[in-house]
């Protein structure tokens, strides 16, 4: 993250942080989530799942900020992230 | 297909009736986006579950109400409407939904949309608007835009359609609001108001068609439809509802455009009856109850 | 002290058809109306808005009549007891939530009080112009049942009965009416609260997690919940299985729907309520329902000054129509006569049902307006015994 100046709590900023799940085969390839994740987490997987669509693949997990926006934007309920231990802002 | 049982579970499986998922829209349509954030709006929300009836009519989105674990009611073509008036009506204490499409709630359903606003009865109305009637094979219908593409319109659509949020404003609805599927973040908070909301909530929400409206007009997939939304919707709270027309293919405006308070039908009903009638007013005695028969 | 007015009015009254009938469904303990203002329904509608904020109702008039049929089967899904009021051109508009009704179970009861049709017609004169409609309405395959009132005492009683054949068999139950009784007035009695039978509904009292919405007892009838009681039932007018979820396909469909029939079809004895008179040893039987039956009692009575021996079989209800006793009759007698105020509806059933038994059939048709004229059935009559 780009600041003007250093805040003077820097060290002591934490930003939260999600661990991304996906059920792959639910995945119906349609894109939002990879599309619309403000951190650019995700990124279309190599691999098929059974219906033959490519689902996402966490591709940055350490950029994933618990947003949940792939969780409300999937229309198959396929994604969602779970808070995990906050880690420190990035300089 | 029956899908093999995942290890994890969506939050939001609890709310779905997951012997029904999954469901049959299309990749990339806006609806399962929609039922999203209703369900996440609904979480967060301190209505009891039970206290919530979902009504839905025919089409695409008339089939959310067969995907939420909840009671839940698939009417006909249209009367979604005063189904949901006759159920809160009977039993007030439910909050009483109505999802159901443009066709559904616009065409067939006008006249009944446009009383149950009148009458600014307490039902909370989201609308997905897909610019046609999708489930049958995409014909126009009353919110197609001029020069659409559809089956009954092959030539291109020669109507003009409803400024949809400016009908219901104009009949007395107290909360108005048009978002896109793609404003899930305010799809949320709108749904989270409406539920709060006494009186009549409409919420028309822009949804993706890619299977037909969007390839009969060759717009993409529904991906290409959401990335049109963001270039092209303007956030315009409490505009006047007269400038909300959508024209094809053309920049729209979206916001929440009307909040306000005003009696409900029931609030009308009671304190005007109780007044009038005087001493001899017994107010409705309620649903009949298992519990006491 | 409370001064508020009872919900059952005891005692004489004199009162219109139309009357009785409101005043019957606030004894049977409907408490939601959902209607639209059609000659000759309408005061129906007007009684029920007047007494139902003195006995704790909910009465809305709504925007038509499509609107009003589907209020009430989202109030009986409520918990409410429910009924509309119409007459032809509303019960045309009406037929597909009917139909919806009947394909979610739906308990309520719907008045046509029957004009002159067809289309705009006559509407403040009377017709027995909807029976086959009243039957055959709705599209798809469905039983219906069918009521009849010959007075304003049996609008009041039949209305009663419409509502627990709704609760005990889970449809809509269309109480037939026509013009002449609705705006007749006569004595109606109205007993003691105590003394007025209501069934309860068919409430579901197993286990929550076991609940199925159309998982049916042994009569074939599902018991039924309320929303809002935390079931989270689904119900849909689509073919569906006994979870209520939607199932398209043939063999789904034979379940459903025939289902739906047998719950009627096998059921029709305890849904048949029929008024036979001198019946036995009777050369000449009148068939008859509604207003038609009052007028052919005069038929049959100067039909008896002539000597002939005639009987009559009253309808009470008419759908399902009572064949099994219409065949057990036209096998003893010479003649069925049928008058109806139309060119010729349940007459067909009559008809139908007397296949193979020699006994002859008689239609004494009347195109609507008014009532027969008593000598064109004594006609009839004299002519059955040839």
């Amino acid at each position: 993250m780009k600041y003007w100046r250093k805040p003077l709590d820097a060290d002591r900023c934490k930003s939260p942080h999600g661990e991304i799940h996906i059920i792959h085969d639910r995945c119906k390839g349609c894109g939002f989530c990879i599309t619309y994740c403000p951190r650019k987490v995700l990124e279309f997987s190599k691999d098929f799942n059974r219906k033959g669509y490519h689902p996402p693949t966490v591709v940055k997990p350490e950029a994933c900020v618990n947003c949940g926006l792939c969780e409300t934007i999937c229309p198959e309920f396929a994604i969602w992230s779970t808070k995990v231990e906050e880690c420190a802002v990035e300089q | 297909m029956k899908e093999i049982e995942p290890v994890e579970r969506h939050p939001h499986e609890e709310y779905l009736r997951m012997d029904r998922i999954p469901h049959i829209w299309c990749p990339t349509c806006g609806l399962g986006t929609i039922l999203n954030a209703f369900i996440t709006a609904l979480k967060r929300s301190d209505i009891p579950r039970q206290d919530i009836a979902i009504v839905s009519g025919i089409g695409c989105t008339g089939r959310t109400a067969g995907y939420v674990l909840m009671d839940s009611f698939h009417s006909t073509h249209g009367r979604a409407l005063p189904y949901a008036t006759g159920l809160k009506l009977a039993n007030p204490r439910l909050k009483v939904v109505v999802i159901s499409g443009d066709g559904d709630l616009v065409a067939i359903g006008g006249n009944h949309l446009i009383h149950a606003a009148r009458r600014n009865m307490d039902l909370a109305v989201i609308c997905a608007n897909n610019f046609n009637y999708a489930m049958t094979g995409g014909q126009f219908g009353p919110t197609t835009p001029e020069t659409a593409r559809t089956t009954t319109a092959p030539y291109g659509s020669y109507e003009h359609p409803f400024n949809v949020p400016f009908l219901v404003d104009s009949c007395g609805a107290t909360y108005v609001a048009r978002w896109t599927a793609l404003h899930v973040r305010h799809l949320t908070t709108c749904f989270g108001e409406m539920l709060n909301h006494k009186g009549f909530s409409f919420t028309e929400v822009i949804s993706p068609c890619p299977t037909v409206y969007a390839r009969r007009n060759r717009l993409g997939s529904g991906l290409d439809l959401l990335q049109f939304y963001r270039e092209n919707s303007v956030i315009r709270n409490n505009i006047d509802t007269r400038e909300c027309d959508i024209r094809f293919q053309a920049q729209m405006i979206v916001g929440k455009f009307v909040q306000k308070e005003k009696p409900t039908y029931l609030d009308m009903m009671n304190t005007y009856l109780a007044e009038a009638v005087g001493k001899k007013f017994v107010p409705y005695v309620g649903p009949m109850d298992p519990a006491k028969e | 002290m409370s001064s508020k007015p009872p919900a059952v009015l005891t005692g004489p009254h004199y009162w219109d058809g139309d009357y009785a009938c409101a005043e019957g469904a606030i004894a049977a303990g409907c408490r939601f109306f959902a209607g639209y203002p059609i000659t000759p329904s309408t005061e129906v509608a007007e009684r029920i808005a007047e007494r139902f904020p003195l006995v704790g109702g909910t009465f809305i008039q709504m925007e038509d009549e499509l609107a009003s049929m589907a209020a009430i089967l989202g109030a009986a899904w409520g918990g409410a007891r429910t009924m509309t009021v119409t007459s032809g051109p509303g019960f045309s508009l009406m037929q597909e939530n009917i139909g919806l009704g009947v394909m979610t179970e739906t308990p309520c009861v719907v008045v046509n009080v029957q004009r002159g049709g067809p289309s705009t017609g006559l509407p403040t004169l009377t017709g027995q112009q909807d029976m086959m409609q009243a039957r055959w309405g709705s599209h798809g395959d469905y039983e219906i049942i069918a009521l009849s009132p010959s007075s304003p005492q049996e609008c009041f009683d039949l209305t009663i009965t419409s509502f627990n054949l709704s609760e005990r068999f889970r449809l809509p139950v269309l109480l037939m009416m026509d013009e002449c009784v609705g705006h007749m007035t006569e004595k109606v009695v109205v007993p003691k609260p105590e003394s007025i039978k209501v069934l309860p509904r068919r409430w579901y009292r197993g286990p929550r997690d076991k609940y199925r919405p159309y998982q049916p007892d042994a009569d074939l009838v599902p018991p039924m919940v309320r929303a809002g009681d935390d079931y989270r039932f689904h119900i849909t007018g689509l073919t569906h299985d006994q979870r209520g979820y939607p199932v398209i396909n043939a063999a789904c469909q034979n379940l459903c729907v025939s289902r739906l029939v047998d719950k009627i079809r096998n059921n029709a004895d305890h849904i048949t309520l029929l008024d036979e008179q001198d019946t036995a040893g009777a050369d000449v039987v009148v068939v008859s329902y509604g207003i038609s039956y009052r007028v052919a009692t005069k038929a049959i009575a100067d039909a008896r000054k002539k000597g002939i021996r005639v009987g009559s079989l009253r309808l009470v209800t008419v759908w399902p129509f009572p064949e099994k006793r219409i065949r057990e009759l036209a096998s003893k007698v010479r003649c069925l006569v049928m008058p109806e105020i139309n060119l010729g509806q349940m007459f067909r059933e009559m008809q139908r049902a007397t296949v193979g038994t020699g006994c002859r059939t008689l239609l004494v048709p009347h195109c609507g307006g008014w009532v027969h004229n008593p000598n064109d059935i004594l006609a009839a009559i004299v002519e059955g015994t040839k």
